[in-house]
């Protein structure tokens, strides 16, 4: 017996809008029956997991919180990978954007800056984290340089670079030494837009980034160029389009977009700047941009929907003590499921019993 | 086949809620853990502790824990979801967590919080760490006493000042053994990676160290050091197992009794905001048994154990002289200052490594 | 022992789990498939390699376990990436979460306990040689296999017929199948060798390098191992080279920091990185007709019938 895929002829939107619900359900059967043999009621999990951080109002705004970089991450790569430009290193793009931003930051401490602080700090940060996306690009273009080994290497070094930072120039003075910046200053804090929540400014931002996506890959020459280039690169190539320019400005408006996530995140959530600043929002986006198919809406029910598994993952935790581990399991078989029912878009999946060994006649 | 998987469902639910609700007068306890419980170290420790707490009051408390919660964005999250579930004490174990259970603390004052080795507190928030540096003033002396080569290995997490005065103490308490005495220092930058901690033990013990010291978490260097026949000291837990023939002796991280101190109070109404920096006197860490050592080499460490508890020897005793040959100034007395130890930034004469960041 | 073969001997232990998960990467990726699932294949196979080793008292069987729980993982992937034709960076990626959660839930059950290490060879008379002897005669069996395993893989790809047609899948799967190969089926095969190799290295870890298990203790070595086989532009003879050059700056900035050299630790850290980086493109500089990656590589195929 052999499972053989055959390709539709158009793609199905039938199944394009079933097939998440298809993937939910056989996540639900197996670990109802994962949790059957952990001694966990299965009911009790499923429902910690999917709807108590539906029920209120602090959880849902927590998922926002959660979805924020991951969307706006997400969205850059989807235009890089629409574009065949694989940036995998959104993680030290949004490192070194917390750094520039945090730079600015630091600098106007106790000062009298006035109301322009935040804005400079978010432009200086996507324009930093444009620049070190250029770094692989420029030498992916000029060199022929692998884009994903150099963007991935990239990470580590932004990683470093934050970490000295925080231990010698920039440590608090009044902080015993330990290695994290002097809160920032209201001025430099990005808004909390309910007072006691934590939900803030990045979420409408990251809303606006989406719409822009949305309207970019609609309606633009520019976004119709990315797509073309993706997906039939000698066509493009015939239609005159510039590939390699357009790995440039993807992989400069992905650093950008990671880059003012970083800023957002250590301005907006954690109040300061200090390692571990991102608990690998760069690689979970490139999950969300694929779990979204590249679409920019698609990534923003992705997004939501990997952070429900997040706030889920805790509340089970706490409430039926089930193993950071098991979310993660729980996690890793949802998006397979996911991704193998999106096959279905392209694909029928066939079982083809073996009668015939004329196929490898050639051979 | 449907049906009867639902019934046995319902069936469920209903334990499930029922058990629910006879838990729902007792005290719930919460814990913040930084790595995974079974790290063999630092969150290791902590989950011994809890299990204490739980064998100690079980019947009057409820406990709940949040592993591998990385400090940053997620930590204010985590610490506010177990406030949510009804939990009335937190425990926040790890440094990183001090702003956001700061700023959990203010959003709800009638939760109370404690928060291990960090240094901001509020009405409802505490602190709690231990002087880890009095346990390396012992290991110091005992390092000295046994290296043959006269050089010690140290393998450091991060130049932060609870490792820096662990250095220092060792040196100051090796001088007086052995006013020759040196120290190697390489830091892993990490306070976990198995491997990288087993690498910097073999460079150390290449470079010709003969006891290893680290203030990294798991038992790597312990296992490197007993491969090649050299002596170490535990770190967190106890580590002999890994080192039946090396181990000298490890601080041990033991915050049971502090816990369930604290969870007392908490069920008496008496637990109000403290800091406790609780050293060898309050049983805030212990010492391993003292073993691989002949006995006078024991008996010099057990004497100093003695008289640091007893509050006669203070390891940071007055003059403290720095790297540049000068007197720190002394601004505890007879003693450095709490003040000056916890954020200690500097190395004491004798060592030749320069400090990172300076 | 002196100094330098010290080194040398540290710095050879240290590179041989790298070695042995991007050889298995490298013949992955020649035939096209780029399976982003190394961490996550690497540290299930430490779990089951240290849980088989614990049970049996055997290393050997213990490296059995890690090697079946790679292939185990890697015929996931097999099944998403080339049975469904699932985006292959995506499920790669997916991989390493499940495998990270799973290997948890495995290693729960021998937290704390701890094994005899793999023994070191030993030749009375060659062992002893000053400077080499240890280096060529003294070490664990994990050493010996890396190196008859890449040269294996060399072998295989450059000088059998089936190594022929497996770099032709990775080259140009449609004219691969064109003239009669099946492309998926080999792919499939490679895929699952790149699984044994993740699974090997995983295992090596706790059954030679430090004989426990923790969660998390691959700690990013199977991502260095998905860099050296770009770093080596998936060539074997320059993956060893790359494998012991990182080995070899890893453990020099250690004893670097030893000697106290006042570098910001930080910089040395990051120096392996930065180097592979430069190294990279001066590569691909020097290199004419643009890049070496197998054409193919990452990319979906279904066949047309």
């Amino acid at each position: 017996m052999q499972l053989v895929l055959e390709k539709r002829t158009e793609r199905s939107n039938t199944i394009a809008l079933v097939s998440p619900l298809i993937a939910i359900g056989l996540t639900i059967v197996t670990m109802t029956i994962l949790f059957a043999i952990l001694g966990k009621n299965p009911l009790l999990a499923l429902q910690a997991y999917f709807v108590a951080p539906l029920t209120d109002g602090y959880s849902l705004q927590e998922i926002a919180v959660k979805a924020t970089p991951l969307v706006m991450i997400a969205i850059g790569l989807s235009l890089c990978y629409l574009a065949n430009a694989w940036n995998i290193g959104a993680e030290g793009q949004f490192l070194i954007g917390a750094v520039a931003g945090s730079w600015i930051a630091v600098k106007t401490q106790g000062t009298d800056a006035g109301a322009w602080v935040l804005p400079v700090m978010l432009v200086l940060a996507a324009a930093a984290g444009a620049l070190y996306a250029l770094i692989p690009a420029i030498c992916k273009v000029k060199f022929g340089a692998s884009e994903i080994l150099t963007s991935l290497m990239l990470v580590y070094v932004a990683d470093l670079l934050l970490d000295y930072l925080v231990r010698g120039p920039w440590r608090d003075p009044n902080g015993f030494n330990f290695p994290t910046t002097a809160d920032f200053d209201p001025v430099a804090t990005v808004p909390v837009l309910i007072e006691g929540g934590r939900l803030h400014l990045g979420s409408i931002i990251a809303l606006l980034v989406v719409a822009a996506a949305a309207i970019l890959l609609g309606r633009t020459i520019k976004g119709f160029e990315i797509r073309v280039v993706g997906a039939a690169p000698r066509a493009a190539r015939f239609g005159g389009f510039n590939a390699n320019q357009l790995i440039i400005l993807t992989f400069a408006v992905s650093g950008a977009l990671a880059g003012l996530a970083g800023i957002i995140e250590v301005a907006g959530p954690v109040g300061h700047l200090q390692p571990g600043i991102s608990p690998g929002y760069g690689f979970t986006a490139i999950i969300v941009a694929f779990l979204g198919r590249l679409n920019p809406v698609g990534i923003l029910i992705a997004g939501l929907f990997l952070a429900l598994t997040f706030i889920g993952g805790e509340q089970a935790q706490i409430a039926m003590k089930i193993p950071l581990d098991v979310t993660k399991v729980f996690q890793g078989i949802l998006l397979f499921y996911v991704l193998a029912c999106d096959s279905l878009i392209l694909y029928r999946f066939k079982l083809v019993f073996p009668n015939r060994q004329v196929a490898r006649g050639a051979g | 086949m449907r049906k009867p998987l639902l019934a046995l469902a319902a069936g469920l639910l209903l334990a499930g809620s029922l058990s629910a609700a006879s838990a729902a007068d007792k005290l719930k306890v919460g814990f913040i853990y930084l790595g995974p419980i079974g790290d063999l170290g630092w969150t290791y420790q902590h989950e011994l502790a809890r299990q204490a707490l739980v064998k100690e009051l079980g019947d009057k408390i409820e406990t709940t824990y949040l592993e591998n919660v990385p400090e940053g964005p997620d930590a204010e999250r985590a610490i506010e979801q177990l406030v949510r579930a009804g939990n009335k004490l937190i425990f926040t174990t790890s440094f990183g967590y001090m702003d956001p259970t700061l700023k959990v603390a203010k959003k709800y004052p009638n939760v109370h919080f404690e928060h291990a080795t960090g240094y901001k507190r509020d009405k409802n928030m505490s602190t709690y760490s231990s002087k880890w540096y009095q346990g390396r003033y012992i290991q110091g002396l005992i390092a000295a006493k046994m290296s043959k080569s006269g050089v010690l290995g140290y393998i450091g997490s991060f130049p932060i000042p609870e490792v820096v005065s662990g250095i220092n103490a060792t040196m100051i308490a090796a001088q007086t053994i052995n006013p020759n005495i040196k120290v190697k220092i390489i830091w892993a930058n990490t306070w976990f990676d198995p491997g990288k901690e087993a690498d910097a033990a073999k460079a150390l013990i290449d470079q010709g160290a003969d006891v290893i010291m680290q203030h990294t978490d798991s038992p790597a260097a312990m296992q490197i050091a007993s491969e090649r026949g050299k002596l170490a000291f535990g770190q967190d837990s106890e580590m002999i197992k890994f080192g039946p023939k090396t181990q000298l002796t490890s601080i041990l991280d033991t915050w049971g009794p502090y816990y369930i101190e604290r969870v007392k109070a908490e069920l008496d109404g008496t637990w109000k905001s403290e800091d406790t920096w609780g050293g060898l006197d309050s049983h805030m860490f212990a010492m391993a048994p003292y073993t691989n050592m002949p006995d006078d080499v024991k008996k010099i460490a057990e004497d100093a154990q003695a008289a640091i508890t007893a509050g006669t020897l203070h390891p940071f005793k007055c003059p403290v002289v720095g790297q540049d040959g000068k007197e720190i100034e002394c601004k505890g007395g007879a003693n450095l200052a709490d003040g000056q130890i916890l954020g200690m930034n500097f190395y004491v004469k004798g060592i030749d490594d320069k400090l990172p960041g300076k | 022992m002196e100094l330098v073969e010290a080194i040398i001997l540290s710095v050879l232990a240290a590179s041989t789990p790298l070695l042995i998960a991007a050889t298995g990467e490298l013949v992955t990726e020649r035939s096209g498939v780029l399976n982003l699932g190394v961490e996550g294949m690497m540290i299930v196979g430490a779990a089951c390699g240290f849980g088989g080793a614990w049970l049996t008292g055997s290393i050997f069987i213990g490296a059995l376990f890690g090697i079946v729980a790679g292939i185990l993982m890697s015929l996931i992937f097999a099944l998403m990436a080339l049975g469904l034709a699932v985006n292959q960076v995506a499920t790669g990626l997916a991989l390493t979460i499940f495998g990270v959660g799973l290997s948890g839930l495995i290693g729960a059950g021998f937290v704390g306990e701890r094994i005899s290490p793999a023994a070191h060879l030993t030749i009375p008379g060659l062992t002893e040689i000053p400077l080499i002897g240890h280096v060529l005669f003294g070490e664990d069996g994990f050493v010996y296999f890396s190196i008859a395993l890449i040269i294996g893989a060399w072998w295989f790809l450059y000088r059998t017929r089936a190594g022929l047609i497996l770099r032709a899948c990775g080259d140009n799967h449609v004219s691969a199948h064109a003239l009669g190969y099946p492309v998926l089926r080999i792919r499939t095969f490679a895929v699952m060798f790149g699984g044994a190799c993740a699974g090997l290295a995983g295992a090596y870890l706790p059954l030679a390098y430090t004989p426990f298990f923790i969660p998390g203790m691959t700690a990013g070595r199977g991502w260095i191992a998905l860099a050296l086989v770009v770093f080596a532009s998936w060539r074997p003879g320059r993956l060893v080279v790359g494998a012991y050059l990182f080995g070899a700056v890893t453990i020099l900035q250690l004893h670097a920091q030893g000697f106290g050299v006042g570098i910001p630790s930080q910089f040395m850290s990051a120096l392996p990185y930065l180097a592979t980086v430069i190294v990279l493109v001066l590569l691909s500089r020097a290199r004419t007709g643009g890049s070496t990656a197998p054409a193919a590589l990452g990319t979906v195929f279904v066949p047309d019938r």
